[in-house]
């Protein structure tokens, strides 16, 4: 053993492997290849066509896979179809032990879940020993507590059906928990299909499953590729899809399930801003790199990959970077003692490495970890950029590698501008001892994730999804559960009644009737940026009232009203950042100022819908409340502090969405506007309304009612029109952070589609019809969940 | 250049490579230390993580105990220490793993031996006297130790005393009080001081980490200990009510290699009290290797003030060795 006397010498590592016995002889016990888990069952691979999963950190075959068919979707689809009468049916309690059962069997068999995902994905066995497996584990802990309180946590919402759940395989078993654990206990069943890179963990999960007697047909699971999810996305029988992925394919499927009325959730890209402030801990902050780009080999949709160094202490912090860059090793993911591990496949070794060629053409100087890589299999010696503006292909595209741009910035300000000025806006690490700037910085990051002295913190408990073309919806904690919950009054809601195309009509109209003879003419004029404005078109029609009569005329809005309109909005921000008792106040007011304007708005209503004086009483009243209740909101829906770490607060902030497009129905006019537009001031946002058409005077009159209130301009503009001509424009605009639409199935097919430019946000009314005058249906915190998107922001303290 | 190079195992090449010129230290410079951010969230996670990131196994784990041995003072300060208990823990430095053991993992002939021998100052006449002859040199602890209450001047005469009994390195005590009021130039003059005293003796500055509360003081009395002069900063008594941690020698540790790169010296590290496992061993060794690398790693910059631990380091060479659970009876008692 002379060897001991050279190791004292060179004071090596060497190598430290994981044995991987136990996960051989499982895949060898399944060498004909594995099928698809439906129905309680696997389905063998015969007839199946199959393909080939690779062990990307030496390029051997580790296994096959039944590739799913129509008809397997299909066989799926129907067994979930057919578990969910029961399943959702059971007492949270029931669920809740099944889910229980689920968590205790992973703990059980966390080193095989371990080293099977490390062999499947590449990435080290020290983080899913570490961090994915315990992660998985605690999600199913704690969805089994919310399965176990949603009977009473989540009153008036009842499961949404049958989920197609789409998952990537950057982490494969994580990704799934975080789609199976919500929907189980929400009552739903799912169908799910594991990325084909990575497939192995979710049928060991299915193993689980069997192993633990969860019914037949709640947990069903589908392999295959992209063409096999967009069989499930697509499929008639499923009514909420929920994927994590890229942007570009989030955008596919919002398009392919647009009008389907199916409830979707997409956790996509990033290109999170890193941002060191030069107070920081800067020794800590380089760990925090390390933990944010150099992990899991950088295959992180909310990696800290865009490092932003205030400019003074920049050739310091990179110095420190390389020379920390010298201690990480990259091999084998098995060996106990590697930080980094191969990429996914040799495909995505071939996307980052053309990304990094490009960067280094673009004129970026690469830095790399002065490492050896194994001569098979798709490793990549991790690095950074500098020399990179927000010009270069590598600072605007997700590299999705362990390579990270770093680049400085001069003031807080700059920093914020920077850290912005993507598409993306998953999440953020903000490197600063001030506690002033660093919630500062959180509070103007646009991003659904913050972490203050720290990166990449998950916790079953906080929700974790992003704003912008990072996608909508959460996942985790209790924000999360709504994308798995209906409120039980959108449910059931009829069709609206088949109406008449209305389409306002530009020219004069020589037959028809007038009301009012005599009186001085009424010019309604579109209402941008806290003044009227005239249509930008120059054409006016004619408003129809009761009896068929000519009651005025309002403004023929077009694109170009919508574009002056969403300018005013998103100059308007300081409205957001008013205090909620400021924006209270002003709401309130509004409410006085309507009030003494009864008559002229019953008489109005009565003139233009026709309605009773009573019905318009009526519509007044509840208007007026609607104004007192969220006037009162304002200060009140406010956000959570999550159980999470030790010594961190985790608060779950809501914020404004921003700029919202709101599209209003014709029925009841004045409380339908009102019941729509004021949750979403009353959070801070600015909107773009548009009124009814067929009666778009009372929104014109209610303008008027702004101006004396002290709305800040810009808050509310109003553009009057053929509605689904403006709604289009609104949902196209990318400046548009969400879109409310209230219209017909057609229109809310179209708005569907033409918001994935920028991927906004939207709720629709799928063309049907609600009671606006009933406080289950018109008013309520559904309202306010809906104007508001949750951005968590953790912060770690002490001393 | 300490007598230890001659007998460390047997890398050499290494150890002249890496060879350095005591610290001199520097003239008070606040401006290095006093605007530090330490972050103790992200202190922690870096040091939890460190040693589940890396692990040594098999001949590379039997060899890092070897090391660690190599780096041991071996300590005994306790009240009721005798000569006789003195000349015991003398015998197991100079033959700290069983001939045997050394036999099979081919080292007999690399002259195995603790770093040091740690005692009070009145033991170091017993401990000198049993050590002679090996290399191995006598550390005392001086200065009050360990509360460090007692007048500078008796304190500078203890070290005096210890140097003059053949103590070869000085493990001296600072005054919490200087850190906890930020009185630097009283610290830096201290320490300054106690350094002249200690002569060619080689001195470690015990910080006593556990009664300085915060992060950043730990930071702040590296650095000052550091520009006095210390060639060792050391964590801790042993007698704190928190000893030796691996967040608070991460601290410690950035200091040293910031004070490196600032004033172009080398200063050595010594964890002390607590740890107690063959796995702690480990673990610091592997916080040395990350952090500021293979010099580190050496008795002459780094260094375990630790009593017990030798015995489980022991245990588990044997059970390298024998493939079979080892009994501590079956090793020489310290």
């Amino acid at each position: 053993m002379g060897q001991i006397k050279d190791i004292l010498r060179t004071m090596d590592y060497g190598p430290a492997p994981e044995s991987d016995t136990d996960v051989r002889n499982w895949l060898e016990t399944h060498a004909t290849g594995f099928g698809h888990f439906i129905n309680g069952k696997f389905t063998g691979v015969g007839g199946h066509k199959t393909f080939a999963v690779i062990n990307p950190a030496n390029d051997a075959v580790l296994a096959k896979v039944a590739h799913g068919a129509a008809e397997d979707v299909d066989a799926a689809v129907k067994a979930a179809r057919n578990a969910f009468a029961k399943w959702s049916k059971l007492p949270g309690h029931e669920r809740a032990k099944y889910l229980y059962a689920i968590a205790r069997h992973i703990q059980k068999r966390e080193r095989f879940f371990a080293v099977l995902e490390t062999m499947d994905n590449g990435k080290p066995i020290r983080e899913t020993r570490d961090i994915d497996i315990p992660l998985v584990a605690r999600h199913f802990y704690h969805h089994a507590g919310w399965a176990e309180m949603i009977e009473t946590e989540f009153e008036g919402f009842s499961p949404v059906g049958v989920c197609g759940q789409v998952i990537p395989w950057n982490f494969p078993l994580l990704m799934l928990a975080w789609k199976i654990a919500p929907a189980l206990a929400a009552g739903n069943t799912v169908v799910l299909k594991p990325a084909e890179l990575t497939p192995l963990t979710a049928i060991a999960f299915a193993e689980v499953c069997h192993e633990i007697g969860l019914p037949a047909g709640v947990v069903n699971i589908v392999h295959g590729d992209g063409a096999t999810g967009a069989l499930i996305c697509g499929h008639d029988d499923i009514d909420k899809v929920a994927f994590t992925g890229s942007t570009e394919v989030g955008r596919i499927i919002r398009e392919q399930i647009a009008g389907s009325e199916k409830k979707l959730s997409l956790e996509l890209g990033g290109k999170s801003p890193f941002i060191v402030f030069e107070d920081a801990d800067m020794d800590g902050a380089v760990e925090g790199v390390v933990d944010a780009i150099w992990f899991n080999q950088g295959e992180v949709c909310c990696a800290g990959s865009r490092i932003l160094v205030q400019e003074g202490i920049a050739p310091r912090f990179y110095n420190k970077l390389r020379k920390r860059m010298e201690t990480l090793r990259v091999g084998d993911p098995l060996d106990k003692a590697m930080d980094i591990g191969a990429l996914v496949s040799a495909g995505q070794l071939k996307r980052v490495t053309a990304l990094v060629e490009q960067g280094k053409i673009d004129g970026g100087k690469l830095w790399q970890a002065p490492v050896r890589l194994p001569a098979k299999g798709s490793y990549f010696a991790p690095g950074f950029f500098t020399d990179v503006e927000p010009t270069s292909t590598v600072c605007e595209v997700e590299i999705f590698g362990p390579v990270a741009t770093a680049s400085t910035f001069r003031t807080p300000d700059e920093a914020i501008a920077l850290a912005n000025n993507t598409k993306y806006g998953l999440a953020a690490s903000i490197w600063s001892e001030n506690i002033n700037l660093a919630l500062d910085m959180a509070a103007r990051v646009k991003a659904g994730v913050i972490w203050i002295n720290s990166t990449n913190l998950l916790d079953a408990g906080a929700g974790f999804g992003g704003y912008r073309e990072s996608g909508f919806g959460r996942e985790g904690g209790r924000e999360g559960l709504y994308e798995y919950l209906t409120a039980d009054w959108e449910k059931r809601l009829p069709l609206v009644k088949a109406e008449t195309a209305f389409k306002p009509a530009a020219a004069p109209d020589g037959d028809a009737k007038i009301a009012a003879a005599g009186t001085i003419d009424r010019t309604a004029k579109n209402y941008i940026g806290g003044k009227q404005s005239r249509p930008d078109s120059g054409y006016s029609y004619s408003v129809i009232g009761k009896g068929g009569q000519v009651i005025g005329q309002a403004g023929l809005g077009n694109r170009k009203d919508i574009r002056n309109a969403v300018e005013a909005a998103a100059k308007a921000g300081s409205w957001g950042g008013a205090t909620a008792h400021n924006r209270a106040q002003v709401l309130y007011y509004l409410g006085e100022n309507l009030s003494t304007r009864q008559a002229e708005f019953e008489a109005l209503l009565a003139t233009s819908t026709g309605v009773s004086a009573r019905a318009a009483s009526e519509e007044f009243a509840v208007s007026l409340r609607r104004i007192f209740y969220y006037a009162a909101q304002a200060d009140k829906y406010d956000g959570a502090v999550h159980s999470t770490k030790s010594r961190h607060v985790t608060l779950a902030m809501n914020e404004p969405w921003g700029v919202m497009g709101i599209v209003c129905p014709d029925e009841l006019p004045l409380l339908s506007f009102v019941s729509l537009v004021l949750p979403a001031i009353a959070m801070g946002n600015r909107v773009i309304a548009v009124p009814s058409a067929r009666h778009p005077l009372l929104a014109t009159n209610f303008y008027q009612v702004l101006d004396t209130s002290d709305v800040l301009g810009g808050v509310v503009n109003i553009v009057t029109g053929e509605r689904d001509v403006l709604a289009k424009t609104l949902a196209e605009h990318d400046e548009v952070d969400a879109i409310w639409y209230a219209g017909s199935k057609e229109g809310s097919t179209m708005v569907e589609i033409a918001s994935c430019g920028n991927l906004k946000a939207t709720w629709i009314n799928n063309g049907r019809q609600r009671d606006w005058l009933s406080n289950s249906q018109g008013l309520g915190k559904d309202f306010l969940r809906r104007a508001v998107q949750v951005k968590n922001i953790w912060v770690p303290y002490g001393e | 250049m300490n007598t230890q190079h001659a007998v460390v195992s047997n890398g050499t090449e290494i150890q002249l490579a890496h060879s350095h010129a005591r610290n001199t230290g520097t003239k008070l410079k606040p401006e290095w230390f006093e605007d530090i951010a330490v972050n103790r969230s992200a202190t922690e996670r870096r040091a939890a993580t460190l040693t589940t990131r890396r692990t040594v196994k098999k001949e590379y784990q039997a060899a890092w105990l070897v090391k660690a041995i190599t780096c041991i003072d071996l300590t005994t300060l306790a009240g009721d220490d005798t000569p006789g208990r003195v000349r015991r823990l003398c015998a197991k430095a100079k033959r700290p793993v069983r001939d045997d053991i050394l036999e099979a993992l081919g080292l007999a002939d690399e002259n195995i031996r603790v770093g040091a021998v740690c005692v009070y100052p009145t033991m170091v006449p017993h401990a000198v006297k049993a050590l002679h002859g090996s290399g191995i040199p006598v550390a005392s602890v001086a200065t009050g130790f360990p509360a460090g209450l007692t007048p500078l001047p008796q304190r500078l005469a203890e070290i005096h005393y210890a140097v003059g009994e053949g103590a070869a390195e000085i493990d001296i005590v600072i005054t919490r009080e200087h850190v906890l009021t930020q009185n630097w130039p009283a610290l830096h003059d201290e320490i300054a001081q106690m350094r002249e005293a200690s002569g060619e003796a080689h001195m470690k500055a015990i910080l006593a980490t556990g009664d300085l509360n915060t992060l950043r003081n730990v930071y702040r009395a590296s650095m000052v200990a550091m520009q006095a002069g210390a060639d060792f900063i050391k964590t801790s008594t042993g007698k704190e009510e928190v000893n030796a941690t691996l967040p608070v020698s991460l601290i410690m540790l950035r200091a040293l290699r910031d004070y490196g790169e600032l004033s172009g010296q080398t200063v050595g590290f010594k964890p002390a009290g607590g740890m107690k496992t063959a796995k702690d061993a480990l673990n610091w060794l592997i916080l040395m290797k990350e952090e500021l690398g293979l010099p580190w790693l050496q008795p002459d910059l780094f260094r375990l003030g630790a009593s017990s631990m030798l015995g489980d380091i022991e245990r588990q060479l044997e059970h390298y060795v024998t493939g079979r659970y080892a009994a501590s009876s079956r090793h020489a008692l310290a």
